[in-house]
């Protein structure tokens, strides 16, 4: 489990140095030379020089990555070109607000669509199975963005029930709660229909199990069979796909950040794309790559935890 | 006179495909008085799983019960409320499956698995543990509170079925059914659970039911069998005169194909010629008649069953009455 758990995490760490390398070609791969494409057709050469160097693109390709690398492990992402903050402040700014946003998705959406999918199984074949099909497939095939567009009309600009844009006040929980209902609406009902799908499908494979059979054969009532014998076995591969919910927040994020102007991560990735701040584009694409093999890596682990199967198959 | 123990009558059922109903059991009678092993055997597909699924009403949601009645102690379980159903199961009849292998929740221990087992007892969670614990060492696990805390597949095949037969015999059940408890073991595991099996009819004071296409496995275990073909009980005999006195001539080709009545291992081993009748449309008169090799005229219409003792009968025009 140990050697598992080491290898897991050195598989991280290189995914992450691939991406760390992939996205320092992006600078180069881009046309023209980053410092000109960021100033723009008006630039003096003055100018331009003073970017490359403070950007550090005057020295060799070696040196800059590591530069790279190094000021990355000792946590400097540089600044941004434009503002000159560190780009690490405004990620540590903009991440609560992203990370909120995906948690409170994805926990509700985790709870109703565990639910609905328990539910399809225990009505199967029933017409209560079968709206709830349709329902499920109809919220995975609405992108996030157009269900943040209708939230936003029908209960900010109609009923102004909740506000319409940002996070809240700082330090005001009540108005931060009301800002995080709608897009945690939006992001998260495609994953509702998603866990619902799924759960219904390797519930019903479960609920024909030899052990499912053996549980009842010794008179265990029916709740009992679908919530310990069949459920708690269903919720195992569930756990890899909530870890992916999590760690692509970011890529709903984008949308639904945008659509209500919440300050997160997705807010900053695209304006700082729009005015090419390649800092800016390179640390948040970093902290979130970063995150993401965080998360599926723990999500692994904790199946290797709940399944003393996988925890065996590892141990030999 | 009190009723018997366990009494099937004309059970019949289909399990409902795209194809059609398949009739599985067409009219199955069965009497198990208290504690008597009762051995139930036929080839693959003659419908002994689904007799067992009946008894202990376990039937597949596809499976329509179209005609007949399981009584225990007198009163017909299969019209009982589902919560009256499921109060006797685990409790006053229990089963082993065929299947160790696959039989128990992975993410489970053991010992999860046999507190749940006494769900309806109102003991404290030590005592039901204590409880089976001692089931665990009375099945001859040597090492009870380890085997409590190990996970299913950290088991041999012959230790959970060990553990099976514990579980079954939890809540001192009085009608326990077997189905093919030793198909999946090899052989010495087989043998192993067998003496087990036999052993256990010293303690033990329930109805056994024994299901197996293995002729051997029954004439270890039972004192009565049933012999059943195509979804009917073809013959019912005390174990000794199943074996030295058989009359239908299904049972006599079962007992000639028997590999044990083989002890020089022939390189092939005879088999009985012909298959099992479609049982989407099963044959109007006797249903072995294609494969038999006493047929006449008279077979083509369903035979009667026939006492040749009062503790032996048969369906068959030809050996009958
Ligand atoms: N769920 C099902 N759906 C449709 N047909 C079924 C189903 N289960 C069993 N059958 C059919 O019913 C018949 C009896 O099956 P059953 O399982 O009772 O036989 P069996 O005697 O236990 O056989 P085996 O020795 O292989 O276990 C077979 O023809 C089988 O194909
Ligand atoms: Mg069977």
């Amino acid at each position: 489990m140990l050697s598992y758990a080491l290898q897991r995490v050195g598989l991280a760490l290189v995914i992450l140095i691939v991406v760390m390398l992939a996205m320092y070609g992006m600078v180069f791969l881009v046309p023209g030379d980053p410092a000109s494409v960021a100033l723009g057709p008006r630039a003096t050469p003055a100018l331009k020089a003073l970017l490359t160097e403070r950007m550090g693109l005057d020295q060799p390709v070696l040196v800059q990555i590591w530069r790279f690398f190094s000021h990355t492990l000792q946590g400097d992402l540089g600044v941004d070109v434009w503002s000159k903050r560190p780009v690490l402040d405004q990620i540590a700014e903009a991440f609560p607000h992203t990370l909120i946003l995906g948690i409170v998705a994805l926990g509700w959406a985790l709870v109703l669509g565990i639910a609905l999918g328990v539910i399809s199984v225990v009505y199967q074949g029933r017409w209560v199975d079968r709206v709830l099909g349709v329902v499920s497939v109809s919220f995975i095939s609405v992108p996030s963005f157009v269900v943040a567009i209708y939230l936003l009309l029908i209960f900010a600009v109609w009923l102004h029930w909740l506000p319409a844009i940002g996070a809240g006040k700082p330090g005001d929980v009540t108005s931060q709660i009301k800002a995080l209902i709608l897009p945690s609406l939006a992001v998260g009902i495609g994953w509702v229909g998603y866990l619902a799908r799924m759960v219904r499908a390797s519930m019903l494979e479960i609920m024909g199990a030899n052990h499912v059979r053996t549980a009842r054969a010794f008179g265990l009532p029916e709740r009992r069979v679908v919530l310990r014998y069949a459920l708690r076995l269903a919720i195992v591969p569930t756990i890899s796909v909530i870890a992916m919910g999590l760690g692509s927040i970011l890529s709903s994020a984008v949308f639904v950040e945008t659509v209500f102007s919440r300050p997160g991560l997705g807010t900053l990735i695209t304006g700082a794309v729009f005015k090419r701040n390649y800092p800016v584009v390179m640390g948040t694409v970093l902290v979130t790559t970063a995150f993401y093999l965080l998360v599926i890596t723990a999500a692994d682990l904790l199946i290797a935890k709940l399944d003393p199967r996988v925890r065996d198959a590892l141990a030999d | 006179m009190k009723p018997p123990l366990l009494e099937i009558t004309d059970l019949s059922v289909a399990y409902q495909t795209d194809t059609g109903p398949v009739m599985a059991l067409r009219g199955a009678n069965l009497v198990a008085r208290a504690g008597e092993v009762i051995g139930i055997v036929g080839e693959s597909g003659c419908g002994k799983s689904t007799l067992a699924a009946a008894v202990m009403n376990l039937l597949p949601a596809t499976a329509k019960v179209t005609g007949g009645a399981v009584r225990f102690l007198g009163q017909d379980i299969l019209t009982l409320a589902p919560q009256a159903q499921r109060a006797l199961r685990g409790t006053a009849m229990a089963m082993i499956f065929q299947d160790p292998m696959t039989a128990f929740n992975p993410v489970l221990t053991i010992g999860d698995h046999l507190v749940d087992f006494q769900h309806q007892s109102r003991a404290p969670y030590r005592a039901k543990l204590a409880r089976a614990r001692d089931q665990l060492a009375l099945v001859g696990l040597s090492d009870p509170d380890v085997i409590l805390r190990r996970y299913p597949h950290q088991l041999s095949g012959g230790m959970r079925q060990r553990v099976a037969i514990a579980a079954a015999l939890l809540m001192n059940p009085q009608v326990l059914v077997a189905d093919e408890p030793t198909t999946a073991l090899d052989v010495t595991t087989e043998a192993q659970i067998l003496h087990l099996l036999r052993n256990l009819r010293q303690t033990y004071q329930g109805t056994i039911v024994v299901i197996s296409h293995h002729l051997g496995v029954v004439a270890e275990l039972c004192d009565r069998v049933y012999v059943m073909y195509a979804g009917q009980v073809v013959e019912q005999a005390m174990v000794d005169d199943l074996f030295h006195a058989a009359r239908h001539p299904y049972t006599r080709a079962l007992l000639a194909c028997d590999p044990a009545s083989f002890p020089n291992l022939t390189p092939v081993l005879p088999t009985i010629p012909g298959r099992l009748p479609d049982l989407r449309d099963p044959p109007k008169g006797c249903s072995f008649a294609p494969r038999c090799a006493l047929r006449s005229a008279r077979c083509t219409v369903a035979p009667p069953w026939a006492q040749v003792s009062p503790s032996h009968g048969v369906l068959c025009h030809e050996v009958g009455a």
